[in-house]
């Protein structure tokens, strides 16, 4: 079975810095991929090109078999990939409902003849995108924050916010760039079960993170990118004592399971 | 109450003309209601796209001479030996036909412009009103230059029992503003208050995000922009058929400074705010003529933008609105 996104020795650089070099890579189609490194590896570039936001030197994203390297974010949006992003990202002056709402549009589709006479049709697809909006707020736990404007809401919640507002878009690929960065032990928790239950709704997740025991214990499959080349691939337990892993990125090795802060 | 409010406002305005039956008044009135439909699609894309439009009485313009032309008829020459030649037409046709007209040029600049935002739109739009300016002074044969189009017919309309009417008196001006008005604010409420006005403020507030929930960013700019520009085009037309002379000085910049005053003082980005802003500034200058000399019109009008922006920067509605107690 061919895998749900394949990277194919993408090459980006930025003016004369090699950001990415040549690296490829695959997502399989119900797994949780981990993509990590130290900073400045190039993870979030790699987030980057593969939604739209920067085009590649060279290389191609194929995505459920067809290409869409170069593609405009939105139009990859609405083939079924979105991300979240590594700095807090919310749509701000709005509230919580209204941010999921937005987030819903690739699933309503009434147009300006639908909203100029309120159809029928129109009507009845405002009801369930707002149904759907609530059912999403229960499920990341923001539904009593509805009506707060997103941009009140404490860190914790605006992250988890975040993250609600590319999973909402159901996507079948969601890619979450640092999801618990700055989250307390509890909540990073939380982050981990809820990136858990997407996964069993059938969405295809490829994860960002520094949390090395989140990571191991969350990830299928983990690849390692160091300096914008990727230098191991393969299962938590084969990464965590790979020698180039541990040298470059995971230090003596000597890193915990439990409540180890990430860099 | 509060959805029944507005209703009663439009009711009250409906029978000003048979309680005050001022000539003076309801031409102040008229004139301040042209601008405020102006200002009402200005503030759909001023307000929530968020996208400054320096050029905003280019729609107008245009909408102004397109219901000029059609109502007088014209003839020219467009080279090779070919002609083109309109027999005067009816005002409800050049009135269609000057939202049609406005609101493709609307189309066309939000195709061109939008690739580009910020600085950049905002200049080419100020480069668009003025370039139709120089069409206006220069294509003399279409629009007779600064002679400027006279004899415009005054607006008719069919209606029941009375046939096919023209609108000289100036209740039946204000009357017929008015209704376009409310037309032009209903019509903009029905866009924000749906998915593309949802998908309009989402690309205002955080457009990488947008685009990542896979909201097309020009898609929705350009329904903005049509539908914005087709309003001025509407307003346009009532000017022409009311003033009744058009000549290319309405494509002058401190038109467009006019609507984004009221659209700013009142509240960008919010229903009411134009019309609010609209009727301040749409009437200040009327009422102060008479007892002030031009120039100092034009300098209370000024202080008053300063004072407005540095006490209310988001405006006279959102002041007002953050003012009622929640419950
Ligand atoms: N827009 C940009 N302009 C210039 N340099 C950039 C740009 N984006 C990324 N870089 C550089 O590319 C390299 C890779 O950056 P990237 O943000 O992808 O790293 P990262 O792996 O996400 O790091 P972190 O863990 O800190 O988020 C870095 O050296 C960074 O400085
Ligand atoms: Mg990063």
């Amino acid at each position: 079975m061919s895998p749900l996104l394949r990277v194919e020795n993408l090459a980006v650089h930025i003016g004369g810095l090699v950001a990415i070099a040549d690296a490829s890579f695959s997502v399989p189609e119900g797994q949780v991929v981990s993509l990590i490194g130290p900073n400045g590896a190039g993870k979030t570039t790699a987030f980057n090109v593969i939604t739209g936001y920067m085009r590649p030197t060279a290389g191609r994203i194929l995505f459920d078999g067809a290409e869409i390297t170069g593609l405009s974010p939105d139009r990859i949006a609405e083939r079924g990939i979105v991300r979240s992003f590594q700095r807090t990202s919310v749509f701000t002056g709005c509230t919580v409902l209204e941010n999921a709402l937005m987030a819903l549009h690739r699933r309503g589709s009434a147009g300006l003849l639908g909203a100029l006479l309120r159809l029928p049709s129109a009507r009845r697809e405002e009801a369930r995108l707002r149904a759907e909006a609530w059912a999403m707020l229960e499920f990341v736990g923001l539904a009593g924050r509805a009506e707060t404007p997103a941009e009140v809401l404490a860190y914790g919640e605006q992250r988890r916010l975040g993250i609600a507002l590319a999973a909402i878009a159901s996507p079948r690929l969601l890619l979450l760039d640092e999801p618990a960065a700055g989250l307390n032990p509890s909540e990073t928790a939380e982050c981990m079960a809820l990136i858990r239950q997407l996964r069993d709704r059938g969405m295809t997740v490829l994860l960002v993170e520094h949390d090395m025991p989140m990571v191991m214990q969350i990830s299928d499959a983990i690849v390692v990118l160091n300096q914008g080349r990727i230098i191991a691939t393969g299962a938590p337990a084969e990464i965590r004592r790979h020698p180039e892993v541990i040298r470059a990125y995971l230090g003596s090795g000597e890193y915990q399971e439990a409540g180890h802060a990430a860099a | 109450m509060s959805k029944l409010l507005p209703w009663l406002f439009v009711a009250a305005l409906a029978l000003l003309p048979v309680a005050f039956p001022d000539p003076y008044l309801l031409a102040v009135l008229t004139s301040a209601g042209i601008f405020i439909i102006g200002a009402i699609s200005l503030n759909l894309l001023l307000g929530y796209t968020g996208q400054l439009s320096l050029g905003h009485v280019a729609f107008f313009g245009l909408g102004a001479y397109t219901s000029a032309l059609a109502a007088l008829g014209f003839d020219i020459g467009i080279g090779f030996g070919l002609r083109i030649t309109l027999a005067p037409q009816p005002a409800w046709l050049g009135f269609i036909a000057a939202i049609v007209v406005a609101g493709g040029f609307g189309w066309l600049l939000g195709r061109l412009a939008f690739r580009v935002r910020g600085a950049y739109f905002v200049i080419i739009t100020i480069c668009f009103a003025q370039v139709l300016r120089m069409v206006a002074l220069n294509w003399i044969e279409l629009t007779q230059g600064p002679m400027a189009l006279i004899s415009i017919p005054p607006f008719s309309l069919w209606l029941p029992g009375q046939g096919v009417v023209a609108l000289y008196s100036k209740a039946q001006n204000y009357w017929l503003v008015l209704a376009v008005a409310v037309v032009a604010f209903l019509v903009v409420r029905q866009v924000v208050e749906s998915r593309i006005g949802r998908a309009l403020v989402a690309l205002r507030s955080n457009e990488s995000l947008a685009r990542s929930v896979g909201i097309r960013v020009t898609h929705y700019l350009v329904i903005a922009a049509v539908i914005s520009a087709g309003i001025a085009g509407a307003a346009g037309s009532l000017f022409a058929h009311y003033v009744r002379i058009v000549d290319p000085d309405v494509f002058l910049f401190i038109y467009t400074v006019t609507m984004v005053i009221m659209v700013i003082t009142g509240g960008k980005g919010t229903l009411w705010g134009p019309v609010v802003g609209g009727l301040i500034f749409g009437l200040i200058p009327d009422l102060l003529r008479g007892h002030a000399a031009p120039e100092a019109q034009w300098v209370a009008y000024g202080v008053a933008m300063i004072l407005f922006v540095m006490f209310l920067p988001r405006g006279i509605v959102p002041a007002l609105a953050s003012l009622r107690p929640r419950p």
